[in-house]
């Protein structure tokens, strides 16, 4: 009988006192967090995509209480978002501009050239490992279409198709989590907004291009001349659209002899 | 002395490993070993509330539970209360007074109540009648031997996610398989003794 309640008394005695030793330390060592880290980080999309350049979701909602972070800085949130932790900090918000992904690759299947066949590992990053190729292609800036990019998009928006990445603009909320995974460096932030881009990547002299791939920039001018808002440039035979200038015509679109801008409308 | 504390110390690390040789603490060997970071956060948690447990329960067992009598039964009560006391007073502590290795170890720090190597290396240590010393240097090199078996493994599944294994086998099948060849390998360790 004296083992049991000797048992039982030590037992609540332990109990009692770690639970007095718990409660001071609870008190001594107490972290103030501020509550409207908590309320902002309720309003945020969820993803943990961390395209706000905080780990994760509580990073940016800690940052954001500090008053360290914009308030549009929720990528995915837009500007709904934006909006509710701009009410909760008690800034306006000017809703950050949405944008998308694009792949700057318009090498289909049977238009380009390939310097082997790699039957590896299915993986972009596993064939560009492969000493002294950089990628089966002969183009050494084109899309390596074993989806990388595809995997690692947590929306969906990113697909395989004919043999490259397209992005699904309904679905992509501009994260770019596929851009940081691209061993080539392919993917690119482009406006919601924005109607035309070069999908080609290729630096290459125009006579080199037409050798390797049946579209890629040759770096004719053509639509830097036809431009009527000055918006194209062309450096190192690659022509580039300032979405800024663009006034969404869709001319270049059409005059291009490559057929490489895409006309998104 | 001396030698008692190397032979334990080898015990704990190789011949005895928690995980690959008493198959103890397989919940967070196989959850958190999927990243080399992750894994190094887990067992840098894991080393420091083994030891303290050690070091605590012993005291415990030596001054409560033996004089009333009540240490054959009692032991493994009393000691998980204690481990998850020192885990909820741990964690306080680092957020307070480290709050950069609490952000590191993030949520491994509370797992490690449920990790029952912690619980298993202060029942053995209670079994073996290790005195304060044994019990500290058990506690601890547990936890480097926990740590050796979850690197080891984490920095194979790093690699696994490019071989080239079947379907059937994706996911945890691999991971059970290729931690059942680490188990084999360690009984190769089970030999070694050190002549007292």
């Amino acid at each position: 009988m004296t083992t049991v309640i000797s048992a039982i008394v030590i037992l609540g005695v332990l109990g009692l006192v770690f639970g007095v030793l718990l409660v001071i330390a609870g008190k001594v060592f107490y972290v103030e967090k501020d509550p409207k880290e908590e309320a902002v980080r309720a309003v945020l999309a969820g993803a943990n995509c961390g395209a706000c350049g905080y780990p994760g979701c509580d990073g940016y909602a800690a940052a954001v209480a500090k008053g360290e972070a914009p308030v549009n800085g929720c990528v995915p949130g837009g500007a709904k978002a934006a909006a509710a932790i701009g009410e909760i900090m008690g800034v306006a918000a000017d809703a950050g501009e949405a944008s998308v992904a694009f792949v700057r690759c318009s090498g289909t299947c049977g238009h380009t050239k390939k310097k082997f066949e790699y039957e590896g590992i299915s993986s972009c990053l596993a064939a560009t490992r492969v000493p002294g190729s950089n990628g089966a292609n002969v183009c050494p800036a084109s899309c390596l279409g074993f989806g990388d990019c595809a995997a690692a998009c947590p929306f969906d928006a990113m697909h395989i198709v004919d043999g490259i990445a397209q992005v699904d603009r309904s679905k992509c909320v501009g994260c770019m989590k596929c851009a940081s995974v691209c061993p080539k460096k392919l993917i690119t932030k482009v406006p919601a907004t924005s109607t035309n881009a070069v999908g080609c990547n290729s630096t290459d002299k125009g006579a080199a291009v037409t050798k390797y791939c049946d579209f890629g920039c040759i770096g004719c001018m053509k639509c830097k001349k036809e431009c009527p808002a000055d918006a194209i440039t062309v450096t190192n035979f690659l022509a580039v659209i300032d979405q800024e200038k663009c006034v969404h015509c869709g001319h270049c679109a059409e005059i291009c002899p490559r057929k490489i801008i895409r006309d998104f409308d | 002395m001396f030698a008692s504390i190397v032979t334990i110390s080898l015990a704990a690390i190789l011949t005895n490993n928690f995980i690959f040789s008493q198959f103890l603490g397989i919940c967070p060997f196989l959850g958190v070993s999927n990243k080399m970071s992750t894994a190094t956060g887990m067992s840098v948690a894991v080393i420091f509330v083994m030891t303290m447990a050690s070091a605590i329960c012993w005291v415990i067992n030596q001054f409560l539970l033996i004089p009333f009598g009540v240490a054959d039964f009692m032991q493994t009560v009393a000691y998980i209360l204690v481990i998850a006391v020192l885990v909820q007073f741990v964690e306080m502590f680092l957020k307070k007074a480290i709050p950069s290795l609490y952000s590191a170890m993030g949520i491994f720090l509370p797992l490690i109540t449920t990790n029952c190597a912690v619980l298993g290396v202060v029942l053995l240590n209670t079994q073996n009648s290790y005195n304060f010393l044994e019990s500290l240097v058990d506690g601890f090199t547990g936890g480097v031997g926990f740590t050796v078996a979850i690197v080891l493994f984490a920095s194979v599944r790093e690699r696994l996610q490019f071989a080239d294994y079947p379907k059937a086998f994706e996911g945890f099948a691999i991971c059970l398989v290729t931690a059942a060849l680490f188990a084999l390998a360690f009984m190769g360790f089970s030999g070694m003794k050190i002549p007292v």
